[in-house]
């Protein structure tokens, strides 16, 4: 990748400050970025949420969002002054020179038109070229995305097409005119991993090929490894680092991004699996689904006291629905749910008290598990007046306790309502909530998947010590196999609807493999920035 | 396509289903009638005899049932039945009027629906700017506004001045100029009440759309405002703005009686408003079933519209 | 009157309301808690304009006796008199005073219209949140009943309705408070299934929470923000619907001071140039504005808050 620096830069960035408006009033999100692009290289953004990076990346466009405004900096695209060109000098630059692939291609594709018409639309409208020409065109640049059917798929609306192959031809109608420079803003994050591979090593080659310079915004460090030059570390709207990706990752200066950097090496040890104890959950030959559809096919796992049970797998792999036949959400057509060795009543509403109690779930997202408009008090308190009858003194020194063990100060949040908190904070009053009713089992679906790694790394921590604390079970939903690393003892993996493959993790994240835990394990990205060229040769060597 | 087609066969039939169990409540209501029907009509002049021979008369000795599928089989031929008041047949009756009023509905909608779309749009084009704020307070203020209040204010200004007639005199020698410069002022007071809702309605259906993440995609193409919102926003906002549509053409039927009542117009509605005073049921009854099956068929259109304008439905995978 | 003059008018008279707004907002800033004044400064003028025009229609509603300076149907001179320092606003068709009838409709016809409201709300309310949260066959009964009564168009309904029932107060109350509890239940089912489709719902069930725990302790408080907002548009709605009838004679039956009838009953002067029969028509008009320029401020809010 040429980064010639004697060149002028492509696009310069000088003390960027950018504002946001919340509740009327303007607050600085952005604090002074300076960035330098060349042409043809890639530099990687990379930060948690909040860091800023969407709005520096679509400001290097010269544009933002409602509610935002520059407010100080100056941003220069090849000589042109972005900060103060007029709006249709800036249409005549946008989709043309400097091109835009969203993160949910699904969502900024236009549903009214077919996908040729959209990637169309930018060459004729900036007359680059012919409408027969584009399409022509497209036809080519589908092919080099290694779309299936590259002459028809055009002809297809948004919805006849998957989220992979979406996201492809988003990017090839990025490239439509041949910009000088592409943002890419999160573009594999809503993809299951199997699925991101193919979309990473398709928008390298393209960017390669064309010598296109572009700002690759992740919040995904083994993925920016693979994709950029040069890395940029934001946080919380300012720079933390810049350095060249092997630098950056081999020794990274700043404490920050050394934190980042250190989380993956997170593991638990695992615990020896109990001999001839009655598991306290125990899914037996579990076949179930949505009116003919059958979504679990014969799925069995125990899961023991103080033991956690990992469920793996993709979107659409059957994982959420176990959890709501195990919560009695869902009536199985066939098999049963055993808990301490006793059959449960398949519909929650024939379930005891006790026996709702002995099982809670953490949900995915705090946001919406937690209801808006009750105080943390009420939330955490409601589980304990239920199910041990407390009131008054006792329930409030009960819930005191919970926000203690949770580690929130209870003075200080006792009254207040959950849109007063942040993320982390919001998913462990789910897990105060769950453990207000001292249950046996915990079902934790994606429970860290909506949050950033550092504040996911404090609720793993957390959920570990409670475990230990209470001799509780766990069965950890998650599609993230770094997650299971962290916390399983046993590994169930998962693949439309039907168990491939289950044993203790020692085990598992050892070879021989099922091929499907194979291609899921080779999938994840890993911090070198060779693998992902390593894992196509070795892919393409089978 | 087959797809379609069925959705669209089973849409129809809900609808005709729809017209069967309004037409039942509508004949059934009577049965409600605190007393009996033949009393109610006779009011305090009744005496045994004359209300058992209403009775016999309207064939009130029968079940419910029989009475029904008679009127409905009637209704079918175009028998309404025979007016209470004077004996006429219903269908004398409504003869004219219906036509009147579906004229003076077709000038009102011709009006508002290309009126309302246009300030709709450039409303949401220029949106927070001062002609949008000015046109939403203007639209959320005449909302507000009952019709005979509008009515009034467009005679005192325009018919005192002699610019138009207050009462719509309508004759069958008349040409069409004629009568559209007779009928402007009813037609232009339902058009302000209806291009109001209509506008409000069409602005926020676009502007629901333009926090969606292709409208940024197309902004980030370097396409212009006009084509984003024409070529990006309104495809999509074409299922919600022909329910508005049809949501305030469905308005401007019943919208019609006040109206018609304030400038005297002999429409259906003025019928309809005598017949209630009057008590005069059998009218009232077929009124009613007749403005129902213009509201139920207008939905109709509209549902299997805005079917046809969804891609997802058009085209499946 | 020329085009100019008229605009003119309507110029003078909406920078006025807006003044109005203005200083409403001013004295209810300084009135009011911190935290209340907060979200009141940040009211636009229309709204503070509308708060103030619904707190004056309360006041005169309440205390109509008091202000009044005759009695409510009574005939205190020849009929349509000119507007003069006895009678204020002139006298009606059967020589009562316009000014006291004005006074008293602002009881009748809003108080009626608010009754009507708060029925139609109750009713519809409790069904669309039960029909939400229960779902199956009662979501499913419930729902096709609604859909065939919302299928007749309201105000022929209403009709047809007045027609059978005869046109008494309570009959008009109870027909309208049907008819529009229909709207309401809509309503309130839509934004109960938003609500009910969230974890939290489900994390409630599985605890094993009882339906009126769900209903009153879950559910409503989130739809309480829509609920509220539409109690407004309904009762503008109603308050119309109401005043149609009363003008098309189907409504609030005489002696009763009512806003709607008052414009029947003296439709006559408009052909000679007097605007003395607009005034109740126009006290209609302003108070579904004010309601409207409520609404309108609540709904932008609640939508801004979202984001």
């Amino acid at each position: 990748m040429a980064n010639d620096k004697t060149q002028e830069p492509l696009l310069t960035v000088r003390g960027l400050r950018i504002e946001g408006k919340s509740e009327d009033q303007w607050n600085e999100i952005v604090k002074g970025v300076d960035l330098t692009l060349h042409r043809g290289e890639v530099l990687g953004l990379i930060g948690e949420s909040g860091a800023g990076k969407s709005t520096v990346g679509l400001a290097s466009m010269g544009f933002t969002r409602d509610g935002c405004r520059i407010s100080g900096g100056e941003i220069t695209f090849d000589g042109i002054d972005l900060r103060n060109a007029s709006a249709a000098d800036k249409r005549g630059l946008l989709g043309k020179r400097i091109a835009y692939v969203a993160q949910s291609a699904a969502a900024s594709f236009n549903p009214a038109h077919k996908l040729i018409d959209q990637y169309s639309e930018a060459p004729v409208v900036h007359s680059v070229m012919s409408r027969a020409d584009a399409e022509a065109d497209a036809v080519d640049l589908y092919r080099r995305m290694q779309l299936p059917d590259p002459e028809q798929i055009g002809f297809r609306y948004p919805h006849q097409v998957s989220g992979g192959q979406l996201q492809r031809a988003m990017t090839a109608m990025a490239m439509s005119c041949r910009p000088d420079l592409i943002i890419f803003d999160e573009p594999t994050t809503a993809l299951d991993v199997t699925t991101q591979i193919e979309v990473l090593a398709a928008i390298r080659d393209i960017v390669e090929q064309f010598n296109t310079a572009a700002i690759y915004i992740t919040h995904d460090l083994a993925v920016v490894a693979q994709m950029a030059d040069r890395i940029k570390v934001l946080l919380k709207g300012e720079e933390v680092e810049e350095a060249d990706t092997r630098c950056m990752l081999s020794t990274p200066k700043e404490d920050y991004t050394k934190s980042l950097w250190a989380v993956r090496s997170h593991a638990r040890p695992e615990q020896p699996k109990p001999e001839g104890e009655t598991p306290v959950v125990s899914v037996r030959n579990v076949t179930a689904g949505y009116g003919k559809v059958d979504v679990l096919q014969d799925v069995s796992f125990d899961i023991h006291k103080r033991r956690t049970v990992a469920v793996v797998g993709e979107s659409g792999s059957g994982k959420s629905t176990t959890a709501r036949v195990i919560t009695g959400l869902l009536t199985p057509r066939r098999g049963e749910v055993l808990f301490d060795g006793e059959t449960l009543p398949a519909d929650y509403r024939s379930r005891s008290r006790d026996q709702l109690r002995q099982a809670q779930m953490i949900y995915q997202m705090a946001d919406t598990a937690l209801n808006p408009k009750l105080t943390i008090r009420e939330l955490i308190g409601r589980p304990a007046q239920m199910y041990l009858g407390l009131k008054g003194k006792a329930l409030e020194d009960r819930v005191k306790d919970l926000l203690n063990l949770i580690e929130l100060e209870p003075e200080h949040y006792i009254d207040r309502l959950p849109s007063e908190l942040s993320g982390g904070q919001k998913q462990r009053i789910g897990i105060a909530r769950a453990l207000a009713a001292e249950p046996k089992f915990i079902i934790c679906d994606e429970v860290t998947s909506a949050l950033d790694q550092l504040v996911a790394e404090g609720i793993l921590k957390l959920l570990d010590r409670l475990q230990e604390q209470f001799d509780l079970a766990y069965m950890f939903i998650t599609h993230d196999l770094a997650t299971v690393r962290a916390i399983a003892d046993e590994v169930v993996v998962m693949q439309q609807g039907r168990v491939v493959e289950q044993g203790v993790k020692s085990e598992m994240f050892q070879p021989p493999h099922h091929p499907y835990t194979e291609l899921l394990l080779s999938s994840v990205p890993e911090m070198d920035p060779d693998w992902l060229s390593d894992l196509l040769a070795s892919r393409a060597a089978k | 396509m087959a797809h379609v087609w069925r959705m669209i066969a089973q849409r129809l039939a809900l609808g005709f289903l729809t017209l069967f169990v309004i037409s039942l409540l509508i004949f059934g209501a009577t049965e409600l009638l605190p007393g009996d029907f033949a009393e109610a009509v006779l009011g305090q002049s009744a005496t045994e005899e004359t209300v058992a021979a209403i009775r016999r008369d309207l064939g009130l000795d029968q079940p419910f049932h029989t009475r029904y599928i008679d009127w409905l089989f009637g209704v079918l031929q175009g028998d309404f039945g025979k007016s209470l008041s004077n004996d006429r047949p219903v269908l004398d009756l409504i003869g004219n009027r219906l036509g009147n009023t579906l004229f003076l509905a077709i000038y009102a909608a011709c009006l508002a629906v290309p009126l309302s779309l246009a300030l709709g749009i450039l409303a949401a084009l220029f949106r927070n700017s001062i002609f949008d704020r000015v046109s939403n307070a203007a639209a959320l203020t005449s909302i507000s506004f009952p019709e005979f209040f509008v009515a009034y204010i467009l005679i005192l200004w325009l018919a005192q001045g002699g610019h138009f007639p207050s009462i719509a005199r309508l004759s069958s020698s008349a040409s069409l100029g004629q009568t559209l410069y007779q009928t402007f002022l009813p037609a232009l007071t339902l058009t302000l009440v209806v291009t109001a809702h209509m506008m409000r309605m069409t602005r926020a259906a676009i502007i629901n759309l333009l926090a969606s993440p292709y409208i940024e995609m197309a902004r980030l193409k370097g396409m212009s405002p006009m084509r984003v919102i024409l070529k990006h926003a309104l495809p999509n906002a074409l299922a919600p703005i022909i329910n508005v549509v049809a949501l305030n053409l469905a308005y401007l039927i019943t919208g019609v009686v006040v109206v018609e009542v304030v400038f005297v117009y002999p429409g259906l509605g003025q019928l309809m408003v005598d017949s209630v005073t009057r008590r005069d049921i059998p009218v009232v009854q077929a009124v009613a079933l007749i403005f129902a099956s213009a509201y139920v068929l207008l939905n109709l259109t509209a549902d299997v519209l805005s079917t046809l304008s969804n891609p997802r439905l058009m085209h499946r995978r | 009157m020329s085009f100019l003059m008229t605009l003119f008018w309507v110029v003078a008279t909406a920078l006025g309301a807006l003044a109005l707004g203005w200083l409403f907002r001013a004295v209810l800033v300084l009135a009011t808690p911190a935290n209340m004044a907060r979200e009141l400064r940040k009211a636009p003028l229309t709204a503070s304009f509308g708060m103030l025009v619904i707190l004056i229609y309360v006041v005169v509603a309440l205390f109509a006796p008091l202000i009044a300076p005759f009695a409510e149907s009574e005939v205190v001179g020849r009929q349509y008199q000119q507007w003069d320092s006895t009678y204020l606003l002139g006298t009606d068709n059967l020589g009562r005073d316009m000014l006291t009838r004005m006074i008293y409709g602002a009881r009748n016809t809003v108080g009626i219209a608010f009754a009507t409201t708060a029925l139609a709300f109750f009713v519809g309310s409790i069904l669309g949140l039960l029909a939400a949260v229960v779902g199956g066959w009662l979501d499913q009964f419930l729902s096709r009943v609604v859909d065939i009564l919302m299928a007749i168009p309201s105000l022929i309904f209403s009709l047809l309705l007045l027609t059978i029932f005869g046109t008494s107060v309570v009959s008009l109350i109870l027909v309208i408070a049907t008819i529009d509890a229909t709207r309401v239940f809509r309503l309130a089912r839509s934004v109960a299934q938003g609500i009910v489709v969230m974890d939290y719902i489900e994390a409630a069930k599985l605890r094993g929470e009882g339906l009126w725990h769900l209903v009153t302790r879950e559910v409503l408080p989130n739809a309480m923000a829509p609920l509220v907002a539409e109690f407004g548009l309904r009762f503008c709605f109603v308050f119309l619907a109401i005043s149609a009838l009363s003008f098309l004679g189907l409504g609030i039956q005489p002696p009763t001071a009512d806003w709607g009838s008052m414009v029947r009953d003296n439709a006559t002067l408009i052909t000679f140039g007097d605007i003395t029969p607009l005034l109740p028509a126009g006290a209609i008009a302003l108070l579904t504005v004010a309601v409207n320029f409520v609404v309108d401020w609540q709904l932008h809010r609640a939508s801004g808050l979202k984001e």
